[in-house]
């Protein structure tokens, strides 16, 4: 894994380059957005407000990390179950988010919002919060700081290790995958 | 048929709480690092390899820097044995407790997860209190402490049913087989699973939870018992889901089983799914 070199935020023409299984190194801007700041995200499209970056190509990791202890930029930072995002997840896509980061299994309306928007869904190791948090370089909040773990935080992140779950194509690793090492 | 009295300093429990959250989030039990190790030499897909890699160099960072194994550093469960000849000094057990896991997430730099009243007051409490903190009184003068920090996203996809006795161990088996295929990827397998059979609704949670302090290994003493812990295991690392749900043999590292007597008109049934980051430790006072 961790072949594909990806640069954060993302285009269409890099979507449709990724295919699920592919191992990607993600680097550059991505957003940091769980339960609560997806609601206050969706809360803002509703009422014609801002958003707190430009969600234009953007990538939206679902993470809560610990503090950043002396020494470091930020704490253990692994992804969290996405499908408790899911029902804000079509909504951010109609405006320009193109990428996600998460683990566990995306609804049907997701994985057909990925496909008609151009995005893509890439999985982080859950659990593996220690090693990933070595691929954020930078970490500052931007947005709902009310919200502690759960705030919104601009990262800079190098070679983020990374694995394409769904693709643009409407492809899924997990039911492929399991699908191959099913023995029953 | 009480021994001699014995008391307990209540600081002493205070900074063995503490001591035992921290350590617990940071450094991961050799007995789930060990089984890390055997699956990579008999995990047939590639993926299924590297995750086992990656879990592998993660410990080694969580410890070496002292960081958390997994930024879900938990609802703080507590197991507490009490030897009935034990008294405390210095205040209140529950009291001491809670200040142990409060120094402990504000000190250890572990993430603060839990919000105050469940359903209409959605802000932080702080320092991770209150801990869960289950109680038993034992034969002897000392304290065994053991703290489990219980991580979210495999408590969410643990189920708890009231089967009927017609539905036998076979019933149960599809129950628990049927819940870690639709746990699917959301709990970080590769997973243990902790299995609570009879007792009532309540106690067959609470077993469930507590046959997750075994270590990987470990059989129930009852080999009939041993024997469905074995059989279940394979059976779900046939379902295919593998480490990090990307595909693979290991979907879980073990399976335990706690049971107790049952009503005659009772089947109670708990699955309680552990991630790979399977955290407790112990001491004893």
């Amino acid at each position: 894994m961790g072949d594909k070199k990806v640069e954060a935020p993302l285009t269409a023409e890099t979507v449709k380059n990724l295919k699920a299984g592919d191992g990607v190194l993600l680097s550059g801007v991505i957003y940091t957005a769980r339960d609560a700041a997806h609601k206050r995200l969706v809360d803002l499209i509703d009422k014609g407000g801002q958003l707190p970056f430009d969600p234009e190509g953007s990538v939206i990791y679902y993470v809560g990390p610990s503090p950043a202890p002396p020494g470091h930029v930020i704490g253990a930072a692994g992804p969290t179950t996405s499908c408790r995002m899911d029902s804000y997840t079509p909504l951010l896509l109609k405006h320009g988010v193109k990428g996600m980061i998460g683990k566990g299994q995306r609804s049907a309306e997701v994985k057909r919002a990925i496909q008609e928007y151009t995005a893509v869904y890439f999985g982080a190791t859950g659990g593996a919060a220690a090693l990933i948090s070595g691929a954020i370089v930078e970490a500052k909040m931007i947005a709902f700081d009310d919200l502690g773990t759960e705030a919104v935080r601009r990262l800079v992140v190098k070679e983020m290790p990374l694995v394409v779950i769904n693709d643009c194509y409407g492809r899924d690793l997990y039911i492929e995958g399991k699908r191959k090492w099913s023995r029953e | 048929m009480g021994g001699k009295p014995r008391t307990v300093d209540l600081q002493e429990v205070k900074k063995a709480v503490k001591s035992l959250s921290i350590s617990a989030c940071t450094d991961l039990n050799r007995d789930v690092e060990e089984s890390f190790k055997r699956a990579i030499e008999k995990e047939e897909s590639p993926v299924g390899r590297a995750i086992f890699e990656q879990l592998l160099k993660n410990a080694d960072i969580a410890r070496q820097q002292s960081i958390p194994i997994c930024q879900d550093t938990g609802f703080t469960v507590v197991f507490l044995e009490i030897g009935q000849d034990v008294s405390f000094s210095g205040g209140y057990l529950g009291d001491a407790i809670s200040e142990g896991v409060s120094e402990a997430y504000k000190e250890g730099y572990l993430r603060k997860s839990i919000v105050k009243n469940a359903y209409t007051n959605p802000e932080n409490t702080g320092d991770n209190t209150p801990p869960i903190v289950h109680t038993r009184i034992v034969p002897g003068d000392r304290v065994k402490i053991t703290v489990l920090p219980k991580g979210g996203g495999s408590e969410n996809m643990s189920r708890i049913k009231m089967m009927k006795p017609a539905d036998g161990m076979e019933g149960v088996r599809d129950f628990v087989v049927e819940t870690v295929r639709g746990a699917g990827a959301n709990p970080c397998p590769p997973i243990l699973v902790g299995v609570g059979l009879g007792g009532t609704f309540d106690y067959v949670a609470y077993l469930a939870k507590k046959s997750l302090l075994r270590e990987i290994g470990e059989r129930n003493p009852d080999p009939e018992l041993a024997r469905y812990e074995v059989e279940w295991l394979e059976t779900i690392n046939r379902l295919g889901i593998g480490p990090a749900g990307l595909g693979g043999r290991f979907t879980a590292l073990d399976l335990f089983i706690e049971a107790f007597p049952r009503h005659i008109a009772s089947y109670p049934a708990a699955v309680n799914i552990q991630c790979h980051a399977a955290r407790s430790k112990t001491h004893t006072l």
